[in-house]
Protein backbone atom coordinates (compact mmCIF):
# COMPACT_ATOMS: atom_id res chain seq x y z
CA UNK A 1 0.00 0.00 0.00
CA UNK A 2 2.78 2.23 1.05
CA UNK A 3 4.70 1.57 -2.41
CA UNK A 4 1.49 2.61 -4.63
CA UNK A 5 0.96 5.51 -2.29
CA UNK A 6 5.04 6.52 -2.42
CA UNK A 7 4.63 5.98 -6.40
CA UNK A 8 1.77 8.24 -6.92
CA UNK A 9 3.13 10.90 -4.94
CA UNK A 10 6.01 10.24 -7.12
CA UNK A 11 4.25 9.91 -10.47
CA UNK A 12 2.09 13.61 -9.83
CA UNK A 13 5.84 14.75 -9.13
CA UNK A 14 7.31 13.91 -12.50
CA UNK A 15 3.66 14.86 -13.83
CA UNK A 16 3.95 18.35 -12.81
CA UNK A 17 7.38 18.77 -13.29
CA UNK A 18 7.39 17.88 -17.20
CA UNK A 19 10.20 15.28 -17.13
CA UNK A 20 11.38 14.96 -20.13
CA UNK A 21 12.04 11.82 -19.83
CA UNK A 22 8.10 11.49 -19.58
CA UNK A 23 7.05 13.96 -22.12
CA UNK A 24 9.65 12.30 -24.63
CA UNK A 25 7.63 8.90 -24.25
CA UNK A 26 4.02 10.12 -24.25
CA UNK A 27 5.27 12.49 -27.66
CA UNK A 28 6.30 8.87 -29.19
CA UNK A 29 3.33 7.85 -28.08
CA UNK A 30 1.48 10.13 -29.51
CA UNK A 31 3.41 9.97 -33.06
CA UNK A 32 3.04 6.35 -33.06
CA UNK A 33 -0.45 5.87 -32.13
CA UNK A 34 -1.59 9.35 -34.72
CA UNK A 35 0.13 8.78 -37.93
CA UNK A 36 -1.21 4.73 -37.57
CA UNK A 37 -4.43 6.01 -37.12
CA UNK A 38 -3.91 8.53 -39.90
CA UNK A 39 -2.68 5.55 -42.31
CA UNK A 40 -5.35 3.66 -41.05
CA UNK A 41 -8.24 6.10 -41.91
CA UNK A 42 -6.31 6.66 -45.35
CA UNK A 43 -6.84 2.96 -46.45
CA UNK A 44 -10.02 2.42 -44.19
CA UNK A 45 -12.84 5.19 -44.88
CA UNK A 46 -12.39 4.70 -48.84
CA UNK A 47 -13.10 0.94 -48.76
CA UNK A 48 -15.30 1.33 -46.12
CA UNK A 49 -17.53 3.53 -48.40
CA UNK A 50 -16.99 1.15 -51.41
CA UNK A 51 -18.23 -1.71 -49.28
CA UNK A 52 -21.14 0.00 -48.31
CA UNK A 53 -22.26 1.73 -51.54
CA UNK A 54 -21.35 -0.69 -54.35
CA UNK A 55 -21.89 -4.63 -54.65
CA UNK A 56 -19.00 -6.58 -56.46
CA UNK A 57 -17.69 -10.13 -55.84
CA UNK A 58 -16.12 -11.65 -52.78
CA UNK A 59 -17.84 -8.52 -50.90
CA UNK A 60 -19.30 -10.22 -48.47
CA UNK A 61 -16.02 -12.24 -47.77
CA UNK A 62 -14.07 -8.97 -47.07
CA UNK A 63 -16.60 -7.91 -44.64
CA UNK A 64 -16.37 -10.71 -42.94
CA UNK A 65 -12.57 -10.47 -42.86
CA UNK A 66 -12.85 -7.26 -41.52
CA UNK A 67 -15.45 -8.37 -38.95
CA UNK A 68 -12.64 -10.51 -38.03
CA UNK A 69 -9.78 -8.49 -37.57
CA UNK A 70 -11.12 -6.24 -35.42
CA UNK A 71 -10.33 -8.90 -32.73
CA UNK A 72 -6.77 -9.35 -33.98
CA UNK A 73 -4.56 -10.37 -31.02
CA UNK A 74 -1.56 -8.07 -30.96
CA UNK A 75 1.01 -10.27 -30.23
CA UNK A 76 0.25 -12.24 -33.12
CA UNK A 77 0.02 -8.99 -35.39
CA UNK A 78 3.47 -8.10 -33.57
CA UNK A 79 4.74 -11.86 -34.41
CA UNK A 80 3.73 -12.01 -37.98
CA UNK A 81 5.32 -8.46 -38.26
CA UNK A 82 8.19 -9.61 -36.40
CA UNK A 83 9.09 -12.07 -38.95
CA UNK A 84 8.23 -10.41 -42.22
CA UNK A 85 9.85 -7.34 -41.24
CA UNK A 86 13.37 -9.56 -39.40
CA UNK A 87 16.66 -9.36 -41.61
CA UNK A 88 15.59 -12.93 -42.74
CA UNK A 89 12.04 -12.22 -43.54
CA UNK A 90 10.68 -10.50 -47.14
CA UNK A 91 10.74 -7.00 -45.91
CA UNK A 92 14.13 -7.69 -44.25
CA UNK A 93 15.74 -4.97 -46.25
CA UNK A 94 13.70 -2.39 -45.57
CA UNK A 95 15.56 -2.50 -41.78
CA UNK A 96 12.58 -1.54 -40.28
CA UNK A 97 12.72 -3.79 -37.23
CA UNK A 98 12.81 -2.18 -33.92
CA UNK A 99 12.37 1.73 -35.48
CA UNK A 100 9.40 3.49 -34.77
CA UNK A 101 7.77 2.77 -38.75
CA UNK A 102 7.45 -0.68 -37.38
CA UNK A 103 5.37 -0.06 -34.96
CA UNK A 104 3.78 2.39 -37.04
CA UNK A 105 2.90 -0.67 -39.35
CA UNK A 106 1.86 -2.55 -36.33
CA UNK A 107 -0.64 -0.03 -34.74
CA UNK A 108 -2.08 0.42 -38.81
CA UNK A 109 -2.88 -2.85 -39.31
CA UNK A 110 -4.24 -2.81 -35.89
CA UNK A 111 -6.47 0.28 -36.26
CA UNK A 112 -7.58 -0.33 -39.89
CA UNK A 113 -10.11 -3.09 -39.64
CA UNK A 114 -11.63 -0.70 -36.63
CA UNK A 115 -12.08 1.89 -39.33
CA UNK A 116 -13.32 0.09 -41.63
CA UNK A 117 -15.56 -2.22 -40.30
CA UNK A 118 -17.43 0.69 -37.96
CA UNK A 119 -17.33 3.41 -40.92
CA UNK A 120 -19.13 0.55 -42.93
CA UNK A 121 -21.80 0.00 -40.50
CA UNK A 122 -22.40 4.21 -39.92
CA UNK A 123 -22.84 4.07 -43.76
CA UNK A 124 -24.86 1.47 -44.32
CA UNK A 125 -26.97 2.79 -41.22
CA UNK A 126 -27.31 6.32 -43.19
CA UNK A 127 -31.07 6.30 -44.91
CA UNK A 128 -31.61 5.30 -48.31
CA UNK A 129 -33.86 8.18 -48.85
CA UNK A 130 -30.87 10.45 -48.82
CA UNK A 131 -28.84 8.80 -51.53
CA UNK A 132 -32.00 8.93 -53.39
CA UNK A 133 -32.60 12.83 -52.74
CA UNK A 134 -28.84 13.23 -53.92
CA UNK A 135 -29.74 11.77 -56.79
CA UNK A 136 -33.06 13.49 -57.85
CA UNK A 137 -31.11 16.39 -57.25
CA UNK A 138 -28.89 15.63 -59.95
CA UNK A 139 -25.46 14.06 -58.01
CA UNK A 140 -22.87 11.96 -60.02
CA UNK A 141 -22.71 8.61 -58.72
CA UNK A 142 -19.40 10.07 -56.82
CA UNK A 143 -21.36 12.88 -55.40
CA UNK A 144 -24.19 11.04 -53.97
CA UNK A 145 -21.58 8.52 -52.23
CA UNK A 146 -20.42 12.09 -51.02
CA UNK A 147 -23.56 13.06 -49.38
CA UNK A 148 -24.02 9.41 -48.16
CA UNK A 149 -20.91 9.27 -45.91
CA UNK A 150 -20.93 12.82 -45.13
CA UNK A 151 -24.29 12.13 -43.37
CA UNK A 152 -22.42 9.18 -41.68
CA UNK A 153 -19.74 11.72 -40.30
CA UNK A 154 -20.59 11.29 -36.42
CA UNK A 155 -20.01 7.09 -36.67
CA UNK A 156 -17.00 7.62 -38.76
CA UNK A 157 -15.82 10.30 -36.38
CA UNK A 158 -16.62 7.33 -33.24
CA UNK A 159 -14.87 4.55 -35.00
CA UNK A 160 -11.83 6.84 -35.75
CA UNK A 161 -11.75 7.49 -32.02
CA UNK A 162 -12.79 3.76 -31.29
CA UNK A 163 -9.29 2.82 -33.13
CA UNK A 164 -7.61 5.36 -31.26
CA UNK A 165 -8.51 4.27 -28.10
CA UNK A 166 -7.58 0.91 -29.00
CA UNK A 167 -3.93 1.38 -30.55
CA UNK A 168 -2.93 3.68 -28.12
CA UNK A 169 -3.23 1.26 -24.97
CA UNK A 170 -1.94 -1.53 -26.92
CA UNK A 171 1.18 -3.38 -25.56
CA UNK A 172 1.98 -6.62 -27.58
CA UNK A 173 2.61 -5.63 -30.71
CA UNK A 174 4.62 -2.07 -30.64
CA UNK A 175 6.72 -4.39 -27.91
CA UNK A 176 7.42 -6.88 -30.34
CA UNK A 177 8.30 -4.87 -33.66
CA UNK A 178 9.89 -1.81 -31.60
CA UNK A 179 12.26 -3.57 -28.92
CA UNK A 180 10.98 -1.11 -26.55
CA UNK A 181 14.39 1.34 -26.95
CA UNK A 182 15.05 4.14 -24.86
CA UNK A 183 14.33 7.65 -26.29
CA UNK A 184 13.74 5.61 -30.15
CA UNK A 185 10.36 3.33 -29.87
CA UNK A 186 9.73 3.42 -26.22
CA UNK A 187 5.99 4.18 -25.79
CA UNK A 188 3.47 4.48 -22.85
CA UNK A 189 2.83 1.02 -22.65
CA UNK A 190 5.55 -0.43 -23.23
CA UNK A 191 7.41 1.69 -20.90
CA UNK A 192 5.29 0.47 -18.00
CA UNK A 193 5.97 -3.00 -18.58
CA UNK A 194 9.46 -2.42 -18.13
CA UNK A 195 9.28 -0.11 -15.49
CA UNK A 196 6.94 -2.36 -13.31
CA UNK A 197 9.82 -5.35 -14.45
CA UNK A 198 12.17 -2.82 -12.70
CA UNK A 199 10.18 -1.92 -9.68
CA UNK A 200 10.55 1.22 -10.86
CA UNK A 201 6.92 2.53 -9.85
CA UNK A 202 6.74 6.12 -10.44
CA UNK A 203 7.59 6.53 -13.98
CA UNK A 204 5.12 3.08 -14.05
CA UNK A 205 2.46 5.04 -12.53
CA UNK A 206 2.59 8.70 -13.96
CA UNK A 207 2.49 7.02 -17.58
CA UNK A 208 -0.60 5.14 -16.38
CA UNK A 209 -2.09 8.40 -14.66
CA UNK A 210 -1.57 10.01 -18.16
CA UNK A 211 -2.63 6.68 -20.38
CA UNK A 212 -6.09 6.82 -18.18
CA UNK A 213 -6.32 10.42 -18.96
CA UNK A 214 -5.79 9.84 -22.79
CA UNK A 215 -8.61 6.64 -22.19
CA UNK A 216 -11.15 9.03 -20.27
CA UNK A 217 -10.24 11.46 -22.88
CA UNK A 218 -11.27 9.32 -25.55
CA UNK A 219 -14.02 7.77 -24.15
CA UNK A 220 -15.26 11.63 -23.49
CA UNK A 221 -14.69 12.10 -27.41
CA UNK A 222 -16.50 9.33 -28.50
CA UNK A 223 -19.38 9.92 -26.06
CA UNK A 224 -19.82 13.68 -27.40
CA UNK A 225 -19.51 12.31 -30.93
CA UNK A 226 -22.33 9.63 -30.27
CA UNK A 227 -24.75 12.30 -28.63
CA UNK A 228 -24.34 14.95 -31.76
CA UNK A 229 -24.97 12.01 -34.15
CA UNK A 230 -28.04 11.16 -32.13
CA UNK A 231 -29.18 14.83 -32.28
CA UNK A 232 -31.96 15.62 -34.58
CA UNK A 233 -30.27 14.68 -37.86
CA UNK A 234 -31.61 12.67 -41.12
CA UNK A 235 -34.69 12.02 -41.94
CA UNK A 236 -37.81 13.19 -40.54
CA UNK A 237 -41.10 11.80 -41.41
CA UNK A 238 -43.83 13.14 -39.69
CA UNK A 239 -44.23 14.91 -35.87
CA UNK B 1 -39.05 19.57 -72.50
CA UNK B 2 -42.07 17.09 -73.58
CA UNK B 3 -41.66 13.61 -71.77
CA UNK B 4 -42.39 10.62 -73.29
CA UNK B 5 -43.50 7.21 -71.91
CA UNK B 6 -43.60 4.67 -74.78
CA UNK B 7 -45.06 1.35 -74.17
CA UNK B 8 -43.55 0.97 -70.56
CA UNK B 9 -43.62 -2.59 -68.53
CA UNK B 10 -42.26 -2.88 -65.27
CA UNK B 11 -42.64 -5.99 -63.01
CA UNK B 12 -41.00 -6.72 -59.54
CA UNK B 13 -40.16 -10.20 -58.68
CA UNK B 14 -42.78 -11.32 -61.34
CA UNK B 15 -45.25 -8.77 -59.93
CA UNK B 16 -46.49 -6.79 -63.51
CA UNK B 17 -46.92 -3.20 -62.02
CA UNK B 18 -46.62 -1.08 -65.43
CA UNK B 19 -47.52 -2.80 -68.88
CA UNK B 20 -47.64 -1.33 -72.20
CA UNK B 21 -47.90 2.39 -70.66
CA UNK B 22 -47.53 5.25 -72.86
CA UNK B 23 -48.06 8.73 -72.60
CA UNK B 24 -46.83 12.27 -73.62
CA UNK B 25 -46.35 14.89 -71.16
CA UNK B 26 -46.51 18.08 -73.12
CA UNK B 27 -43.77 21.22 -72.34
CA UNK B 28 -45.36 23.55 -70.19
CA UNK B 29 -48.38 21.12 -69.07
CA UNK B 30 -49.23 20.41 -65.55
CA UNK B 31 -50.58 17.00 -64.81
CA UNK B 32 -52.16 15.52 -61.83
CA UNK B 33 -51.74 11.60 -61.73
CA UNK B 34 -54.30 10.13 -59.40
CA UNK B 35 -55.22 5.95 -58.52
CA UNK B 36 -55.11 3.55 -56.13
CA UNK B 37 -52.67 2.41 -53.73
CA UNK B 38 -50.42 -0.07 -55.33
CA UNK B 39 -51.37 0.82 -58.74
CA UNK B 40 -47.59 1.79 -60.19
CA UNK B 41 -47.93 5.94 -59.64
CA UNK B 42 -44.44 5.49 -57.61
CA UNK B 43 -42.86 3.12 -60.12
CA UNK B 44 -44.42 4.97 -63.11
CA UNK B 45 -42.69 8.22 -61.61
CA UNK B 46 -39.11 6.34 -60.71
CA UNK B 47 -39.18 5.31 -64.22
CA UNK B 48 -40.35 8.22 -65.77
CA UNK B 49 -37.44 10.64 -63.72
CA UNK B 50 -34.65 8.20 -64.82
CA UNK B 51 -34.83 6.73 -61.73
CA UNK B 52 -34.18 3.39 -63.10
CA UNK B 53 -34.76 1.57 -66.37
CA UNK B 54 -38.06 0.01 -67.52
CA UNK B 55 -38.16 -3.72 -68.62
CA UNK B 56 -39.65 -2.75 -71.78
CA UNK B 57 -40.24 -0.14 -73.72
CA UNK B 58 -38.42 3.81 -73.40
CA UNK B 59 -38.88 6.52 -71.39
CA UNK B 60 -37.83 9.99 -73.72
CA UNK B 61 -37.12 13.22 -73.63
CA UNK B 62 -37.73 15.42 -76.15
CA UNK B 63 -36.68 19.04 -77.14
CA UNK B 64 -38.60 19.71 -80.46
CA UNK B 65 -37.93 16.99 -82.15
CA UNK B 66 -34.73 16.27 -80.65
CA UNK B 67 -34.45 12.97 -78.20
CA UNK B 68 -32.15 13.58 -75.64
CA UNK B 69 -29.85 11.46 -74.64
CA UNK B 70 -30.30 9.83 -70.76
CA UNK B 71 -27.11 11.22 -69.16
CA UNK B 72 -26.08 13.98 -66.33
CA UNK B 73 -26.89 16.76 -68.19
CA UNK B 74 -30.37 15.67 -68.70
CA UNK B 75 -30.95 14.31 -65.42
CA UNK B 76 -30.25 17.48 -64.68
CA UNK B 77 -32.91 19.43 -65.89
CA UNK B 78 -35.78 17.64 -64.08
CA UNK B 79 -36.01 16.61 -60.48
CA UNK B 80 -38.53 14.81 -58.01
CA UNK B 81 -39.48 15.04 -54.61
CA UNK B 82 -40.82 11.88 -52.40
CA UNK B 83 -43.05 11.86 -49.63
CA UNK B 84 -40.45 10.95 -47.55
CA UNK B 85 -37.98 14.11 -48.01
CA UNK B 86 -34.97 13.05 -47.45
CA UNK B 87 -33.31 15.67 -45.25
CA UNK B 88 -29.43 16.48 -45.07
CA UNK B 89 -28.03 16.76 -41.83
CA UNK B 90 -27.32 20.39 -42.48
CA UNK B 91 -29.20 23.58 -42.10
CA UNK B 92 -32.28 24.11 -44.01
CA UNK B 93 -30.28 26.63 -46.11
CA UNK B 94 -27.84 24.74 -46.88
CA UNK B 95 -30.01 21.71 -47.91
CA UNK B 96 -31.50 24.33 -50.45
CA UNK B 97 -27.79 24.77 -51.65
CA UNK B 98 -26.94 21.46 -52.54
CA UNK B 99 -28.11 20.82 -56.00
CA UNK B 100 -27.10 24.45 -57.23
CA UNK B 101 -23.42 23.29 -55.54
CA UNK B 102 -23.19 19.83 -56.91
CA UNK B 103 -23.45 21.89 -60.71
CA UNK B 104 -21.02 24.08 -59.49
CA UNK B 105 -22.32 27.59 -59.22
CA UNK B 106 -20.91 30.56 -58.00
CA UNK B 107 -21.36 31.37 -54.01
CA UNK B 108 -23.84 34.54 -54.76
CA UNK B 109 -25.73 32.58 -57.49
CA UNK B 110 -26.33 29.57 -54.92
CA UNK B 111 -27.12 32.44 -52.22
CA UNK B 112 -29.21 34.21 -54.41
CA UNK B 113 -31.45 30.90 -55.76
CA UNK B 114 -31.92 29.48 -52.13
CA UNK B 115 -33.21 32.98 -50.43
CA UNK B 116 -35.78 33.16 -53.84
CA UNK B 117 -36.74 29.03 -53.54
CA UNK B 118 -37.07 29.67 -49.40
CA UNK B 119 -39.77 32.85 -49.60
CA UNK B 120 -41.43 31.06 -52.50
CA UNK B 121 -42.16 28.41 -49.62
CA UNK B 122 -42.49 30.68 -46.93
CA UNK B 123 -39.88 29.42 -44.75
CA UNK B 124 -37.18 32.22 -44.95
CA UNK B 125 -37.72 32.88 -41.38
CA UNK B 126 -35.88 29.19 -40.57
CA UNK B 127 -32.99 29.66 -42.85
CA UNK B 128 -30.40 28.80 -40.71
CA UNK B 129 -31.97 26.73 -38.79
CA UNK B 130 -31.08 22.39 -38.62
CA UNK B 131 -33.32 21.17 -41.36
CA UNK B 132 -34.10 18.11 -39.34
CA UNK B 133 -35.78 20.62 -36.82
CA UNK B 134 -38.82 21.17 -38.50
CA UNK B 135 -42.24 20.01 -38.73
CA UNK B 136 -43.41 17.70 -41.37
CA UNK B 137 -45.24 20.36 -43.35
CA UNK B 138 -42.04 22.51 -43.19
CA UNK B 139 -40.18 19.56 -44.25
CA UNK B 140 -42.22 18.96 -47.38
CA UNK B 141 -41.71 22.66 -47.98
CA UNK B 142 -37.79 22.16 -47.91
CA UNK B 143 -38.01 19.24 -50.10
CA UNK B 144 -40.04 21.61 -52.76
CA UNK B 145 -37.77 24.64 -52.88
CA UNK B 146 -34.47 22.28 -52.81
CA UNK B 147 -36.40 20.88 -56.12
CA UNK B 148 -37.47 24.73 -57.07
CA UNK B 149 -34.06 26.08 -56.35
CA UNK B 150 -32.50 23.62 -59.38
CA UNK B 151 -34.74 25.61 -61.62
CA UNK B 152 -36.12 22.08 -63.12
CA UNK B 153 -38.13 21.71 -66.72
CA UNK B 154 -39.76 18.79 -65.62
CA UNK B 155 -41.12 18.58 -61.48
CA UNK B 156 -42.10 15.33 -60.62
CA UNK B 157 -44.21 15.76 -56.65
CA UNK B 158 -45.01 12.25 -55.67
CA UNK B 159 -48.09 13.02 -52.94
CA UNK B 160 -46.33 16.62 -51.61
CA UNK B 161 -49.77 16.60 -49.63
CA UNK B 162 -50.54 13.12 -48.33
CA UNK B 163 -49.37 13.69 -44.67
CA UNK B 164 -49.30 17.14 -44.06
CA UNK B 165 -52.19 19.93 -42.64
CA UNK B 166 -53.97 22.04 -44.67
CA UNK B 167 -52.20 25.16 -43.43
CA UNK B 168 -49.02 23.60 -45.33
CA UNK B 169 -51.23 21.76 -48.04
CA UNK B 170 -52.09 25.32 -48.94
CA UNK B 171 -48.60 26.95 -49.10
CA UNK B 172 -47.68 24.43 -51.28
CA UNK B 173 -50.37 24.59 -53.77
CA UNK B 174 -50.08 28.58 -53.57
CA UNK B 175 -46.12 27.92 -54.33
CA UNK B 176 -47.11 25.42 -57.26
CA UNK B 177 -49.62 27.59 -58.97
CA UNK B 178 -47.39 30.88 -58.79
CA UNK B 179 -44.75 28.70 -59.89
CA UNK B 180 -46.58 27.45 -62.91
CA UNK B 181 -47.55 30.85 -63.60
CA UNK B 182 -43.93 31.91 -63.61
CA UNK B 183 -41.92 29.60 -64.99
CA UNK B 184 -41.94 26.96 -67.73
CA UNK B 185 -42.39 24.12 -66.43
CA UNK B 186 -43.83 20.71 -66.79
CA UNK B 187 -45.46 19.41 -63.46
CA UNK B 188 -46.40 15.88 -62.46
CA UNK B 189 -47.82 15.13 -59.47
CA UNK B 190 -49.32 12.67 -58.10
CA UNK B 191 -52.04 12.77 -55.31
CA UNK B 192 -55.14 11.29 -53.87
CA UNK B 193 -57.48 14.17 -53.89
CA UNK B 194 -59.60 15.00 -56.05
CA UNK B 195 -60.34 18.94 -54.56
CA UNK B 196 -56.33 19.24 -55.02
CA UNK B 197 -56.23 18.40 -59.03
CA UNK B 198 -59.35 20.73 -58.90
CA UNK B 199 -57.58 23.11 -57.38
CA UNK B 200 -53.96 22.66 -59.36
CA UNK B 201 -56.02 23.06 -62.37
CA UNK B 202 -53.65 20.54 -64.39
CA UNK B 203 -55.08 17.67 -66.75
CA UNK B 204 -56.18 14.51 -64.61
CA UNK B 205 -54.97 11.34 -65.36
CA UNK B 206 -55.96 7.87 -63.52
CA UNK B 207 -53.15 4.75 -63.41
CA UNK B 208 -55.39 1.62 -63.77
CA UNK B 209 -54.42 -1.49 -64.75
CA UNK B 210 -50.59 -0.66 -65.03
CA UNK B 211 -51.76 2.22 -67.95
CA UNK B 212 -52.22 5.88 -67.74
CA UNK B 213 -56.11 7.13 -68.72
CA UNK B 214 -57.57 11.12 -69.07
CA UNK B 215 -60.23 11.42 -66.88
CA UNK B 216 -61.43 14.39 -68.53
Amino acid sequence: METIFQGLVSAVRLIAGFNPELLGIIFLSLQVSGLALGAASALGLPLAALLALKRFPLRGLLLGLLNTGMGLPPVVVGLLLYLILSRSGPLGFLELLYTPGAMIIAQTILAFPIVTSLSHAAIVGVDPVIRLAAQTLGATPRQEAAAVVREARYGIGAAVIAAFGRVSAEVGAVLMVGGNIAHYTRVMTTAIALETDKGNFDLGIALGIILLTLSLLVTVALRAVQRRGRAPTGVRLWD
Amino acid sequence: MTVQLHKIAKAYQGNRILADCSYTFAAGGAYILMGDNGSGKSTLFRLAALLEPPDQGEVRYLQGDLTLPPDITLKRRLTMVFPRVGVFSRSVSENVAYGLKIRGLPRDRVREQVARALEEVALSHKTHQPAATLSSGETMRLGLARALAVEPEVLFLDEPTTHIDRANTRLIEDCLLQTLRERALTLILITHDPAQAHRLGGRRLLLQEGRIVEVD
